[in-house]
């Protein structure tokens, strides 16, 4: 199958609403992701990320909008576009009864392909996997990051154009997340729409071109990471920590007047600034108080949107 | 190529059969055991002391009834620990659910699969009920899809239980309030009409019931009386249970 052209969306989704009782999971959401990019849908816990994939998908009904997922109409016609779909869901549900290779076979099944066809593609989905000697492999014998890693080649083994990808690294170690980050690359250089959902915000901003931040359900910003970040913070973060006694409420209160915006959470103070030299010349030599100098972020952005207040 | 709707249920069907497979034979032979040692030692032990009933010696009577029960038993217990444990546990459903089949097709292959199951032990105690002379001629053969058809009735009637479970312990309650009871009063161990006349027809009404006619005749080198009616029950006990089944995983899954 020829990738689509980056121009067509892969996925269009319009003023859809979702709600489970009284709660609205999903509140008149709208967004676009173009073919072969990577679009990422982030938000704190209960934000309704995992819903709106599975509205995506079909495997739940939606009180309103529209969906169009590789041109189909979600869900009337969700079968035929999961045809040329993959997903790596939130929790690996490998079969544990199976090898790393029957895990394959018997997911391609599903697809509808024929046994031969699905046996030549498996050496290659192990290889990009790194799984190359584990074919035969009881999934209860693989480490958490191989676990991950096959779940991504089981979702390929249809050779799908989009991927759903629902926290993709969450609770992996860096070097698995580095591993499968490079992966995921790889996949959209190769003309995949990737879509994922993630709460990493150092994910986001190295995998993603375009993000949507949601909370309860709305989306409350839309963009590239750069330009969130520009638009959105201000470009210097002082983070200054309260280390031995070195009074940080009086440093804050004397010098608010340097930095654009501060907050303070427990014993650090965050200081949002356009030029960080004054606030940096008042630090240097004061004793008591430690600090970093760093550029904004995505994290920046996001608790300013959605607070630091805990989600649970 | 595409799967027509009407074998989407089969790649489902071949994923649990290849984890079957891998455990053939200590599956069959612990579905063959159990039945297998109380049909001997109630149907010669207790056999001994009855008259001989229907025309036929007890441990004969017996057999027809063991085939029954344990193709209810292999398919109701596929349809609840088993179906549950893919459904619920190691979410195999949710994986399945991601790629064009559709929740039909993952009901009916679980359904089509628990009642292979069932077929499976309904055949083994048949081959062991053949061996000891307690089959009369090649009639007895038609005991198979008799054996099908009640496998199917109670798949479906498992899943009804399975899509409503919220944990193994439900399950109990299936076999204490409807499975072991029906067992009692459908003929299995003993006619049903040594039972007051008002439990004998309850139990004749049952799906068991329509299992035991069918296969107690056959076994015995007759055809069975009103065999059509008792098809059709079983049949049409599998498609309801099924729609119903379907309706309330859908329920449960697709919210």
């Amino acid at each position: 199958m020829p990738s689509p052209p980056p121009a067509s969306p892969a996925l269009e989704v319009a003023h859809l609403s979702k709600r489970f009782a009284t709660t609205r999971v999903v509140d008149d959401l709208s967004f676009r992701v173009a073919g072969g990019s990577c679009f990422g849908l982030l938000g704190p816990n209960g934000a309704g990320k995992t819903t709106t994939l599975r509205l995506c998908l079909g495997l739940a009904t939606p009180d309103g909008g529209s969906i169009h997922l590789g041109g189909h109409s979600i869900p009337a016609a969700a079968a035929t576009a999961r045809a040329r779909v993959g997903v790596v869901p939130q929790f690996d549900n490998l079969d544990p009864d199976f090898t790393a290779a029957e895990n394959l076979l018997v997911f391609g099944r599903y697809f509808a392909l024929d046994d031969a066809t699905i046996r030549a593609r498996i050496p290659g989905l192990l290889e990009f996997a790194g799984l190359s000697g584990k074919a035969d492999a009881r999934i209860a014998t693989l480490s958490g990051g191989m676990k991950r890693r096959l779940t991504l080649a089981r979702a390929l083994v249809n050779d799908p154009d989009i991927v759903f990808l629902d926290e993709p690294t969450t609770g992996l170690d860096p070097q698995a997340r580095h591993l499968i980050w490079q992966r995921l690359k790889e996949l959209k250089s190769r003309g995949k729409t990737l879509i994922l959902t993630t709460h990493f915000m150092d994910e986001a901003e190295r995998l993603c071109d375009r993000l949507l931040i949601l909370d309860r359900g709305r989306a409350i910003a839309e963009g590239s990471p750069r330009d969130l970040i520009e638009a959105r913070v201000e470009p210097q973060v002082i983070e200054v920590y309260d280390e031995a006694g070195g009074d940080l409420d009086r440093f804050v209160a004397a010098h608010r007047p340097l930095a654009g915006r501060v907050e303070t959470s427990g014993e650090t103070a965050f200081f949002y600034c356009r030029d960080a030299q004054a606030l940096l010349a008042a630090l240097a030599g004061r004793a008591g108080l430690r600090y970093i100098h760093r550029a904004a972020n995505l994290e920046d952005v996001f608790i300013q949107l959605t607070g630091r207040e805990l989600r649970d | 190529m595409n799967l027509t709707s009407l074998i989407g249920w089969l790649p489902v069907w071949r994923r649990n059969f290849l984890v079957w497979r891998k455990l053939a034979i200590p599956s069959i032979l612990g579905n063959l055991a159990d039945p297998l040692i109380y049909m001997l030692g109630l149907g010669y032990g207790l056999g001994a002391l009855l008259p001989p009933l229907d025309g036929q010696p007890y441990v004969a009577f017996l057999a027809a009834g063991t085939v029954c029960a344990s193709t209810m038993n292999a398919a109701t217990f596929e349809a609840l620990y088993s179906a549950f444990s893919r459904m619920h546990v190691q979410k195999t459903w949710d994986g399945i659910l991601n790629t064009p089949r559709s929740l039909a097709d993952v009901v009916a292959g679980e359904l089509f699969w628990a009642a292979t199951k069932s077929l499976f032990s309904g055949a083994a105690i048949l081959a062991v009920v053949a061996a000891l002379g307690l089959a009369h001629g090649w009639i007895a053969l038609w005991a198979l899809p008799a054996v099908v058809l009640t496998g199917l009735a109670f798949a479906a009637l498992g899943l009804i239980w399975n899509a409503l479970a919220p944990s193994y312990d439900f399950f109990m309650y299936y076999f204490t309030l409807f499975i072991t009871p029906m067992t009692l009063i459908s003929g299995v161990f003993f006619p049903a009409d040594q039972l007051p006349g008002w439990l004998t027809a309850i139990g004749t009404a049952l799906p068991l019931a329509q299992g035991v006619a069918l296969v107690r005749p056959l076994l015995a080198g007759q055809a069975p009386p009103d065999a059509l009616l008792h098809a059709m029950i079983l049949l049409a006990t599998a498609g309801l249970a099924f729609v119903i089944a379907l309706k309330l995983t859908r329920r449960r899954l697709l919210k």
